[in-house]
């Protein structure tokens, strides 16, 4: 079940330099990412954002799996443990989702503010009139600046 | 009654023997003591804690247009120095690190009952600790007594359009070296606050829809604030329980308590369990205020 002494100081040895390396990658990617390691170079967001997120969870499944000795537990506690983990997993997808509707719904009504109304799109206009529409009164306008936005409302 | 217990005593033992094994108790089906279960439980209750808070950051944060780049943010560090990104955060990172690193040996000492090396190690995860609490002190006086951030203020903007800043009198500024002093869309601005007084600094946009246009910095984000004492002030909460909690824990040691109890100083590794999941939590903080 369990390491010898010897066995467990070398795994906890280990364990201090994985996670001080992985820590020290990380924020040089925070770094060389946002241009402060060389001038005018910048990395894209979705290389450094993914690649410290699987670094992070690699560096918090390494505490949980040694330093708190899960690995070396019994299966029923380890699963009464880490299942209902997925719940947030659940809560993180609904309310980033919503975080970024939030988000959409304000430029909306500041475009709504700022201009008093929004001009339809070529596409919904013609929604409009394949469903409901007399074609001949209604003279098809530019298009707005943001079509999408007037699709979804 | 007295026979039909014994009647059922011996069936059950019966059963145990040859057919499927039912679980009648005075076993532990985890191989875990009561309070190391529980210890485990407590300890995802507080991860959906945890994980609310960072998920509301999260939420709240996908709803802005900008964000306060935490590079920018966080780039000042002890005896005056102001461009350094990060520097001071992943020291405190490794302090936290580190004091993981010696509750793990407190707990294979407490294993092999060595008291004094128990004693030791948790005499260490103690000072580590308290160092990580005194870097997060000077953090928050930091933001709070010199950038004037609160929990509904939050001084640090990020520009939407690239610009020029203006002088007073509306010629263009420049910085100490010459250059113009211009700027990117993306970056994120202090404003500064002297005797009770914001001064938002002005600047003419030279991008966009805008472009010409004369502006003036304005405030970010007001929940960043909040989020960040309430967040990383729950996490410190957490670490001083810690300190408190290992400290008693380590005179209870250093008085003989868990020697006479000859279990491996189980109550050493429980609160272990506590430590490491405060340094796991870190992890997370980590990852969402200062890297994203």
């Amino acid at each position: 079940m369990s390491l010898s002494p010897e066995e467990g100081k070398r795994v906890v040895y280990k364990g201090m330099i994985l996670l001080a390396v992985i820590t020290l990658i990380e924020v040089f990617i925070a770094l060389i990412g946002n241009g402060h390691v060389i001038d005018g170079f910048h990395l894209p967001k979705w290389v450094m954002y993914p690649a410290m997120i699987m670094l992070s969870l690699y560096k918090a499944y390494y505490i949980i799996s040694e330093f708190m000795h899960m690995k070396y537990e019994n299966k029923g506690l380890v699963i009464s443990a880490s299942w209902p983990i997925i719940l947030i997993v659940w809560a993180m997808i609904a309310f980033l989702n919503e975080g970024g509707a939030w988000h959409d719904r304000k430029a909306y009504v500041e475009l709504v503010n700022s201009k008093g109304y929004i001009k339809p799109s070529e596409a919904s206009l013609e929604t409009f009139h394949n469903e409901v529409g007399p074609k001949d009164d209604v003279t098809p306008t530019e298009g707005s600046a943001k079509p999408t936005e007037t699709n979804q409302h | 009654m007295t026979t039909d217990t014994h009647e059922h005593a011996q069936v059950g033992h019966h059963d145990n023997a040859s057919g499927p094994e039912l679980w009648e108790g005075g076993r532990e089906p985890f191989k875990a003591s009561y309070g190391k279960l529980m210890m485990w439980y407590f300890l995802v209750s507080d991860a959906f804690t945890f994980s609310g808070f960072l998920i509301a950051y999260g939420a709240l944060r996908f709803s802005v247009p900008t964000w306060p780049l935490p590079d920018f943010v966080f780039s000042t560090f002890p005896g005056g120095f102001h461009h350094a990104p990060l520097i001071f955060v992943t020291v405190m990172t490794f302090i936290l690190i580190l004091s993981s690193v010696t509750m793990v040996r407190a707990v294979q000492e407490g294993k092999r009952e060595n008291k004094k090396g128990v004693v030791k190690w948790m005499g260490l995860t103690i000072i580590g600790g308290l160092m990580f609490l005194s870097c997060q002190a000077w953090e928050w006086t930091n933001l709070i007594a010199k950038e004037h951030m609160t929990i509904t203020t939050n001084p640090f903007g990020t520009h939407t359009t690239d610009g020029v800043y203006l002088n007073p009198d509306g010629t263009e500024a420049k910085k100490e070296n010459g250059q113009p002093d211009s700027f990117k869309a993306g970056t994120t601005y202090l404003i500064h606050k002297k005797d009770g007084e914001w001064h938002k600094r002005v600047f003419k946009i030279t991008s966009g829809e805008y472009k010409g246009q004369i502006a003036q910095e304005a405030f970010g984000p007001k929940a960043f604030g909040g989020l960040f004492f309430f967040i990383t002030g729950f996490h410190g909460f957490h670490v001083f329980s810690g300190v408190v909690f290992l400290l008693v824990i380590m005179l209870n040691v250093m008085s003989g308590l868990y020697e006479k109890r000859k279990n491996g100083y189980e109550m050493v590794e429980k609160i272990g369990l506590y430590w490491h999941f405060v340094d796991l939590v870190w992890v997370f903080v980590f990852l969402v205020f200062y890297l994203l």
